[in-house]
């Protein structure tokens, strides 16, 4: 099984960039979310 | 069960299926034997790739047509995209360089334009966050991201133009070019299962940028009153 290692490391890596990406727009779509129900509680407050 | 979450599912299923096709099902390539399976993850992510930027070019064109923040929005979200597939493409390029070539990289037309691909849409990025003003920030990167497209075409055809270290097309390569029936069946499988992975962060992506919007509408609001 030679370049088993390289083979392996190309998948891991390649996939784990898409994870990483989808994690950063999971988290910052869980932010911003938090933030307009936020902003949107604020509203009828201010009227 | 909402649209979003059938089409995570399907992008799951295909690209497993895809990984599973691509160590079981195709071939042994007879002279690299098991590093040339990275093929069909690395040429796969390219081909969803250079689509995701054709998608941002389309966008981008539109936005400067119309001037609907929605064109906008699909900019950023597929040039975010794409980018994350152009990562992947020069991260796993030179992990089967290096065995095969015994370098990693080399200065080629094809990986020096992919390079330069990758490049253009990280100033893409960069440009929208060093523009307060929206309007004025969707047409600058509007017009900034038409211009970074011309570099696609010159990806694709850099190895047919040019005699590169990079290997010469399989796909759509001329006479003398092509793949074995099971590795073009394989590799095909994995250009779907990579364009709907893109589908799918696409839309995820879309729907943060229109909060965005949402949330500085609002924001505009409170401050208002």
């Amino acid at each position: 099984m030679k370049n088993l290692d390289s083979v392996f490391a190309a998948y891991l890596v390649g996939w784990g960039v898409f994870f990483v990406f989808y994690l950063t727009i999971a988290k910052r779509t869980s932010n911003l979310r938090a933030e307009l129900d936020r902003l949107k509680n604020s509203l009828p407050r201010a009227k | 069960m909402s649209k979003r979450i059938i089409l995570a599912a399907v992008a799951i299923l295909l690209v497993i299926a895809a990984a599973y096709a691509s160590f079981f099902l195709a071939p042994e390539e007879r002279t690299m034997g098991l590093i040339q399976r990275i093929f069909y993850f690395h040429a796969a992510t390219a081909w969803a790739g250079e689509m995701t930027f054709f998608v941002c070019f389309l966008a981008n064109l539109l936005y400067v047509w119309k001037r609907q923040p929605k064109y906008d929005w699909l900019g950023v979200s597929s040039a975010e995209v794409g980018l994350a597939c152009i990562t992947v493409v020069l991260i796993t390029g030179p992990i089967w360089a290096h065995p095969v070539w015994g370098i990693w990289w080399t200065w080629d037309a094809r990986l020096t334009s992919t390079f330069v691909l990758w490049l253009l849409y990280v100033s893409y990025l960069l440009l929208r966050t060093l523009i307060e003003e929206p309007e004025r920030r969707a047409l600058l990167s509007a017009l900034f991201g038409i211009f970074a497209f011309l570099d696609v075409p010159l990806v694709f055809f850099s190895i047919r133009w040019w005699r590169t270290q990079h290997p010469q097309p399989v796909i759509m390569g001329g006479s003398g070019s092509g793949l074995d029936p099971t590795m073009s069946k394989v590799f095909f499988f994995s250009v779907l299962a990579m364009h709907v992975l893109a589908a799918f962060l696409i839309v995820e992506r879309y729907v943060l940028e229109k909060m965005n919007s949402e949330l500085d509408f609002l924001a505009r609001e409170v401050e208002a009153q």
